[in-house]
């Protein structure tokens, strides 16, 4: 992780100094500059797919994702204004069109990544219509459940599973608004043998999607701050070595 | 294989050719053997078994262009064999391609194909001196076909048609035929079956990615060797650097045929200046890195890829296909030269499973070509070293979007990663990766061959060379052409299309080029010269090279609905905008359609649209909306038309 140019850029008109390995985003979090994340998880690999992030880089055609652009020299970041926020909010939208996202009965109400997004974007209504899919619920595994009609498809699941767990119980099948998390080889997840049962999956879901059962509306609080302790312990063995 | 092999093999064929009183080429490509040219084939092979001693040279050739009235057949008398007098009508032939180039004397090409050239005369100039072209020809016609050939006088060559007097030849091919070819075939009995070769379709034509194709047997190594196949890459590798070879293809002008247009030169210096890498298992994903069983084989230090993109999936084009069913030693010559030059030892072809008849010869060309050492290890005598796998797409559009289709080959999920790293860059297994196109590659041999001032002295000031579209829709002649770049779409459409077909009647309206990430163009600015630019800023793109022309039956709204269909089922489903904005853009078209749409839905369709240009993460997201914005631009009445009916209601 040393070795790295060190550069400084621009966001929001502040000098931040940066390695050039890092993020934009990372770079802004320690500048304490705030920018919205989705699919996005501190430890995992970055994909750059819910486009939430998106961020303005002077001289680009368009608008990129913090999460996986590097920081150049002399770059000039915008983070904020209100074309920006009125994609992010435009591409929630979306986003709450396509799934079931009702709040109301949903196990995460108040403790829902997705419901602090649209809160602090100001998604307060739907300007698309919604799209009511009928997707599969997957209550097969004895501890936890997966309701596909809460999933955003942020691939944190996949990640972690693959990455953190080593796993890789979870992938994605089909493609487009058809594409879905299915367990291994999409069996029903209690009968997915790779699944170790760890639940890193569940706790890094920002919805409802995945769950503990038993849990009633808006009594499943997701846990996840032991991810980047997992990952920097990993990233120490793996000097070591 | 020694240069020296190669022109003997080349001029033995010649040699054959010559020797057969007549020669009769079939079509064989996928268009002319969906309407039975397997059949044809196989009825004149058997017509000329049957009498052997009427020597006809009877084979199977690549695509001829005029896809929509095969089966295509041509068949030439050769000149008693007293001698090889030649010269003469060189400009009434349609498909030769070197008489009608530019600047294409025999200087031009001297230096490297010197001993070749004294052989060519039997070459595509004979072929077209007195060579007929009949269209739509069934098994049955085969033993009449024969009989006139039994009956012809010893010169056919009067059938040489005069050229086409003027250019407005809307539907040539029934009304004119006839004419043209009176003086040799008067009560030829298959008269109505002749094309004349005079007619735009084929008079306008400058063939450098086609060249030949009439001539080339694409199942044989010899007949691709006898249209100075593998000349470029045997002179590349014993008398040029690498950066003499990247230096020739810059100046060139050569762009990306795939529709970006991204400079060939400039990419291939890229890789060749990054250095090799050693292939990584599963980038970036565990347990994501799936080996292939050829990969195993392989030597474990660094490398670099070349990558031929033949992934084709924009409705209505097949010109990738064509070529790869016709040449696809231009191609595999193209990539090697490439790899060459780049530093490269190992490429892949990437091409759609649903192009069954390609991948049989291409593997059947890979396995010939490393049979006589012009593919695999010390090529030609040289110490340079490539060789080439076939990597099926199974079906997704997005695979042909460079990074997703990187991840395909790897093993992954075909799903597109942000840019950069670009794969010169960080590539297939992390390492250095040259793509191109099926079209690019092809057009390498001949740059190499003819030199690059030739290549850039055709086609417009930033855009060299020639293009290849692949007409469909309401037009006379459907098919594959390849005119200089900066043609007007009148040209391509009104002249060498041949306007309308004859029953429908109907006014052109629009053309569609680039597919699904490409605009429709009003017939008001058919005018337009067809270049990168020209097109980008009338809101389409070049695109691969399919044009879809529209009557005036074609609802534009309609038309935009299509294709944002196609989007729809072809996103990949990694970023929002695509997934989620496709369906709610095709949505508002449905409503729109229907009749039910208001005022806001058109504010909100543009907005959506803008949003997927803005936000989407691959090209296919970007671009998906351009139908949309394009037909809005130009047809925009017919959207509000739509609506007004819906408010007087």
């Amino acid at each position: 992780m040393s070795g790295g140019r060190v550069i400084t850029l621009q966001i929001d008109g502040r000098d931040c100094g940066a390695r050039e390995e890092q993020t934009i985003l990372e770079v802004a979090r320690e500048n304490g500059i705030y920018i919205p994340t989705l699919c996005h998880l501190n430890g995992l690999h970055p994909v750059g797919g819910c486009r939430i992030c998106l961020v303005e880089i002077a001289g680009a055609p368009r608008p990129l994702p913090a999460c996986v652009t590097h920081p150049v020299e002399g770059m000039q970041v915008t983070t904020d204004n209100p074309e920006l926020r009125r994609q992010r909010r435009l591409i929630l939208e979306l986003m709450l069109a396509e799934g079931n996202h009702i709040c109301a009965v949903c196990v995460v109400n108040g403790h829902c990544e997705l419901q602090e997004l649209a809160l602090q974007l100001g998604v307060d209504h739907l300007e698309v219509p919604a799209l009511y899919p009928s997707r599969e619920v997957d209550a097969s595994h004895p501890r936890f459940g997966l309701d596909r009609n809460r999933c955003v498809l942020c691939t944190r699941c996949v990640r972690v599973c693959g990455e953190i767990e080593g796993a890789h119980t979870w992938d994605v099948m089909g493609r487009g608004l058809q594409a879905m998390v299915i367990s291994d080889l999409n069996q029903p997840w209690g009968e997915a043998e790779s699944c170790t049962g760890c639940g890193k999956c569940v706790q890094v879901c920002p919805t409802g999607a995945l769950f503990e059962k038993g849990k009633s509306a808006g009594e499943m609080v997701k846990r996840h701050l032991h991810l980047p302790l997992l990952t920097a312990m990993r990233r120490e063995e793996e000097a070591g070595e | 294989m020694t240069p020296e092999e190669l022109q003997r093999i080349a001029a033995e064929e010649l040699q054959a050719r010559q020797h057969a009183r007549h020669r009769i080429g079939v079509c064989t490509a996928s268009g002319c053997l969906s309407c039975g040219s397997r059949e044809v084939l196989t009825a004149i092979k058997q017509e000329a078994a049957d009498k052997p001693e009427m020597n006809l040279r009877v084979e199977g050739v690549g695509c001829m262009g005029l896809c929509s009235r095969g089966p295509l057949v041509w068949v030439q008398t050769n000149p008693p064999p007293t001698e090889t007098s030649t010269a003469a009508s060189a400009d009434a032939s349609p498909t030769a391609s070197a008489p009608n180039l530019p600047d294409a004397s025999p200087d031009d090409s001297a230096d490297i194909t010197t001993d070749a050239s004294s052989d060519r005369p039997t070459g595509a100039s004979a072929r077209a001196e007195s060579a007929l072209l009949y269209k739509q020809l069934t098994p049955d016609d085969a033993p009449t076909l024969i009989a006139t050939l039994a009956a012809a006088p010893a010169s056919p060559t009067a059938a040489a048609a005069p050229p086409a007097t003027t250019a407005e030849q809307t539907s040539a091919q029934d009304s004119t035929q006839t004419s043209a070819q009176a003086p040799a075939t008067g009560d030829h009995p298959l008269a109505q079956k002749i094309c004349d070769p005079a007619m735009p379709f084929f008079k306008r034509q400058v063939k450098v990615v086609l060249d030949q194709f009439e001539n080339i047997d694409p199942e044989r190594l010899e007949s691709y060797l006898a249209a100075d196949g593998y000349l470029a890459l045997l002179d590349c590798l014993h008398h040029r650097r690498p950066p003499e070879i990247i230096d020739e293809i810059t100046r060139s002008g050569l762009r990306g045929r795939g529709g970006g247009g991204y400079p060939t030169g400039l990419k291939w210096s890229t890789v060749a200046k990054a250095s090799a890498f050693v292939p990584q298992a599963g980038q970036g994903h565990a347990g994501s890195g799936r080996q292939s069983a050829g990969e195993a084989e392989r030597p474990d230090g660094p490398r670099k890829y070349v990558i031929c993109n033949a992934d084709e999936g924009d409705p209505g084009a097949f010109m990738d296909r064509s070529v790869l069913e016709s040449a696809p030693h231009r191609v595999l010559e193209g990539m090697a030269i490439a790899a060459y030059a780049v530093g490269a030892d190992f490429g892949y072809i990437y091409v759609r499973a649903e192009y069954p008849l390609a991948v049989e010869r291409l593997r059947k060309a890979i396995g010939q070509a490393e049979k006589q050492g012009l593919l695999g290890r010390n090529i030609g005598g040289s110490d340079f070293n490539f060789q080439v796998e076939i990597r099926l797409g199974a079906g997704a559009f997005v695979c042909g979007e460079e990074t997703a289709l990187l991840a395909s080959i790897e093993g992954r999920r075909g799903q597109p990663r942000p840019r950069p790293p670009y794969p010169a860059e960080h590539g297939l297994w992390g390492c250095p990766t040259l793509i191109n196109n099926v079209e690019t590659f092809a057009n390498v041999a001949a740059i190499i061959n003819r030199g690059a001032d030739w290549f850039a002295s055709l086609g417009t000031d930033k855009s060299k060379g020639t293009k290849v579209f692949a007409l469909a829709g309401k037009v006379a002649n459907t098919g594959l052409i390849e005119v200089p770049m900066g043609i007007s779409l009148t040209e391509i459409v009104n002249e060498m299309g041949g306007g309308t077909p004859d029953e429908a009647g109907g006014a052109i309206k629009a053309v569609q080029t680039g597919g699904p990430s490409g605009g429709c163009i009003p017939a008001a600015h058919f005018n337009l010269p067809v270049d990168y630019e020209s097109l980008q800023a009338e809101g389409s793109i070049m695109g691969s090279g399919g044009m879809i022309i529209m009557d005036d039956t074609a609802a534009m709204v309609d038309v935009a609905r299509f294709f944002m269909e196609f989007c729809v089922e072809e996103s990949c489903g990694k970023c929002t905008p695509c997934r989620v904005g496709t369906k709610q853009v095709l949505l508002l078209l449905e409503k729109i359609g229907r009749g039910e749409g208001r005022p806001a839905d058109l504010t909100q369709l543009e907005e959506l649209c803008h949003l997927l240009q803005q936000t989407s993460l691959c090209g296919l997201g970007q671009s998906a909306a351009n139908p949309v914005l394009s037909t809005l631009r130009f047809f925009r009445r017919e959207y509000v038309e739509l609506l007004a009916g819906e408010e007087e209601a």
